[in-house]
């Protein structure tokens, strides 16, 4: 089972990860919570989420839009966020655009090319689930995400930002 | 000036802290270079062809003594004694080792200046008027909402990976001094009917393989509602930016693939949609922010200065200085002052760390410790009185500074080319200097009048000749160095692309066709017609024929 770093209370920890990400070769095993492509959530999300025996997972590529998501977010128990390269942005937008727009309340999972050094952008774009790709640990997690004592503008976090700070 | 406070300069430090234990992880080996490739370019370090360089960012232009000081102990102690200004507010140092970048980095903190986001694909260090707060001709100082950008793009959560690259520039004055429409975004401040403030916004200018000056895609954007509209922009660039190709993947591609019209639709959706009250700044930051630009102590002084009148009249050289690199001030009894870095023979935009110090020394004695860089790779004493303007000049003059040709032929914009950029195709410096040479009688200059010459040393264009009124761009045939002339663009109000003359020419020839252009210029020109006009005037035949004619 893959090692997860999900993010609490602005603390990374080591997570079992209940998924498994189920390609669109793949057959969808029989129980267990599951990870599933857009398209294949379009097919067969309906049938598995009305069974109601397990949770389910949505992942998007970078270049897929999570406004599709929107009228089932509240049944997707994980959006998956994927980086093809740690240089595509197009995450985080997703990433704000989940937490910030449509008040998503599930885990926003970041997959793929997932760097330490992104942490500080993810965890204030909503992130809090992390497949590192670079052997990060919890702790070099924590550190890379809270490394900046203040933070200038507003994001999917709840951290006081700098005007905020001179304003108090 | 806008002054740091311990939140500004804490950031710095734990940026710096950051990048010092990446750097120590790359010489441990720890991390290849390609794994430390973006971790560096993220804080400004390039690997050029001879060794490192590192870019500093100098937000909307504007240093103080303590800064340029250290700058200069910068280029003294970790560079060979010289500095490199660019065409976007920046200092580039070229000749840096690795293991002494987190030691610069740290020593720029102390002074409230950093290498940020001057380099990836992220909002670059914005730019903006090197007049602010001096000339009368700005409706409002752009420096509160250059000030405003720079804190709302630093580290930027969700805009620090984009397609490519992103330029901001702005200016609130009618004479555009920063290239705002061959920007990524141009911000133009404008004044409504009713008094209230504005933005027309340009989106999709830029230069490099497919130059465009950028369209308007909004009118007049309210100024409070500044930063939820750039969240639309971005947004929508970040998500329908090209990926793909990096010669297809800055926002002028997208603009022009969609059509500007259409852009602007998708930018006011998203906007609609956009918390404005979580999205823009609060009132109260603005208020502090536009307070702490607000106080420059002016003295109140007469218009005329019998010292400076006398001096004028007495000194040609001063004279001449104060035609062409003097400007007037908003404030009755003083000037901006415009410091050359286009002396003969000087690399342009180099400054030494002698010369940064002089520099330094005047902002501090006679300029209300306010020193800016230039667009075109200048410096201004933005608040000089004019009773201290000969003192000024004379100790400009002792260090090699008071060279009087701002906007005239031989201040000229150019990349560092062959002699230091990896990317280029050909040298850019020595062209520079050849055609200053063959221009160096000041008389004849002034005769020309305005004219502004830029050279690239290939076509990402980083010297601007694609918006130079006679464009230099160096180009690579079979292992010789060639270059192309093009006339007719302009980086200003009255932004255009230039157009091609003709077959690119070996190096040699250059300063003679400059020469030939000019000869053709002078003798149709009308009255108080700028190279510029003229060549709108007549085209390109006239200045074709002068190059070409006797060619073969």
């Amino acid at each position: 089972m893959p090692k997860l770093i999900e993010l609490a209370d602005g603390q990374a920890r080591w997570a079992e990860d209940a998924f498994v990400h189920v390609t669109d070769e793949d057959a969808i095993p029989e129980s267990g919570d599951v990870i599933l492509s857009l398209a294949r959530f379009e097919a067969e999300g309906d049938a598995l989420l009305s069974s109601n025996s397990r949770r389910v997972g949505v992942r998007i590529e970078s270049d897929q839009e999570v406004e599709v998501l929107a009228y089932d977010l509240p049944r997707i128990a994980v959006v998956a966020l994927a980086f093809p390269k740690y240089r595509d942005g197009r995450a985080y937008t997703s990433a704000r655009l989940l937490r910030e727009r449509f008040g998503y309340q599930g885990q926003v999972r970041a997959v793929g090319d997932v760097l330490q050094e992104q942490a500080g952008f993810m965890v204030r774009c909503g992130f809090d689930a992390f497949e590192a790709a670079d052997g990060a640990t919890p702790e070099a997690w924590t550190k890379a995400a809270s490394r900046f004592r203040h933070v200038y503008q507003r994001a999917a976090d709840d951290r006081v930002v700098a005007f905020e700070e001179r304003a108090s | 000036m806008y002054q740091y406070d311990i939140i500004d300069k804490e950031f710095l430090v734990d940026r710096s802290n950051e990048f010092r234990g990446q750097v120590a992880r790359r010489l441990a080996g720890e991390i290849t270079e390609d794994q430390f490739k973006p971790l560096r370019l993220m804080n400004g370090l390039y690997l050029q062809l001879h060794a490192y360089m590192l870019r500093i960012a100098v937000p909307y232009g504007s240093l103080n003594p303590t800064q340029v000081r250290r700058l200069a102990e910068i280029a003294r102690d970790y560079d060979k004694g010289y500095g490199h200004f660019t065409t976007r507010q920046n200092i580039q140092f070229n000749w840096i080792k690795l293991k002494d970048a987190p030691d610069i980095l740290d020593k720029l903190a102390e002074v409230d200046l950093h290498a940020i986001q001057t380099s990836g694909n992220c909002i670059r260090n914005t730019t903006s008027d090197p007049y602010a707060g001096a000339t009368a001709e700005e409706i409002d100082d752009p420096r509160v909402w250059s000030e405003v950008i720079r804190q709302w793009s630093t580290l930027h959560p969700e805009f620090s990976f984009l397609p490519r690259k992103f330029k901001i520039a702005i200016t609130a004055s009618a004479k555009d001094r920063t290239a705002a429409k061959v920007h990524d975004i141009g911000l133009l401040l404008r004044q409504g009917r009713d008094g209230s403030h504005g933005f027309e916004v340009i989106v999709g200018g830029g230069q490099g393989r497919t130059p465009y000056v950028g369209p308007t895609i909004k009118q007049f954007l309210p100024t409070d509602r500044l930063l939820s509209y750039l969240e639309a922009v971005l947004r929508v660039y970040n998500r329908h930016g090209r990926r793909d190709n990096i010669y297809k993947a800055r926002i002028k591609i997208l603009v022009a693939a969609l059509g500007a019209e259409e852009f602007a639709r998708q930018v006011e959706e998203e906007w609609s949609k956009i918390d404005a009250a979580r999205a823009d700044l609060p009132a109260a930051e603005l208020a502090r922010i536009r307070a702490s630009f607000a106080k420059t102590p002016f003295e109140i002084l007469p218009a005329r200065s019998e010292a400076f009148e006398l001096a004028k009249a007495n000194d040609s050289a001063f004279a001449r200085f104060v035609r062409n690199n003097v400007r007037a001030h908003k404030q009755p009894g003083y000037a901006i002052v415009e410091i050359s870095l286009k002396a003969q023979e000087q690399t342009p935009g180099d400054a030494t760390a002698e010369q940064l110090e002089v520099a330094a020394d005047l902002a501090e004695r006679f300029g209300f410790n306010d020193l800016r860089v230039t667009h075109a790779q200048n410096l201004v004493l933005p608040h000089v009185k004019l009773d201290d303007l000969p003192t000024v000049f004379a100790a400009l003059q002792a260090a090699g500074l008071a060279t009087p040709n701002i906007d005239l032929i031989s201040d000229i914009i150019a990349c560092p080319g062959l002699d230091y950029c990896a990317l280029a195709n050909a040298r850019a410096i020595p062209i520079a200097q050849d055609i200053a040479r063959q221009f160096a009688d000041l008389d004849r200059a002034e005769n020309v009048g305005e004219l502004k010459i830029k050279i690239s040393g290939c076509i990402n264009a980083c010297g601007h000749h694609h918006v130079a009124h006679i464009g230099v761009l160096g180009v690579d045939k079979k292992g010789e160095e060639f270059y192309q002339l093009s006339l007719g663009g302009s980086g200003a109000e009255d932004a255009s692309i230039g157009k091609i003359l003709g077959p690119a020419l070996p190096a040699d020839k250059v300063a003679t066709a400059v020469d030939q252009l000019v000869g053709a210029y002078l003798s149709v020109r009308t009255d108080g017609e700028r190279f510029l006009d003229t060549y709108r005037r007549v085209g390109l035949e006239p200045f074709k024929e002068a190059v070409y004619a006797q060619a073969d």
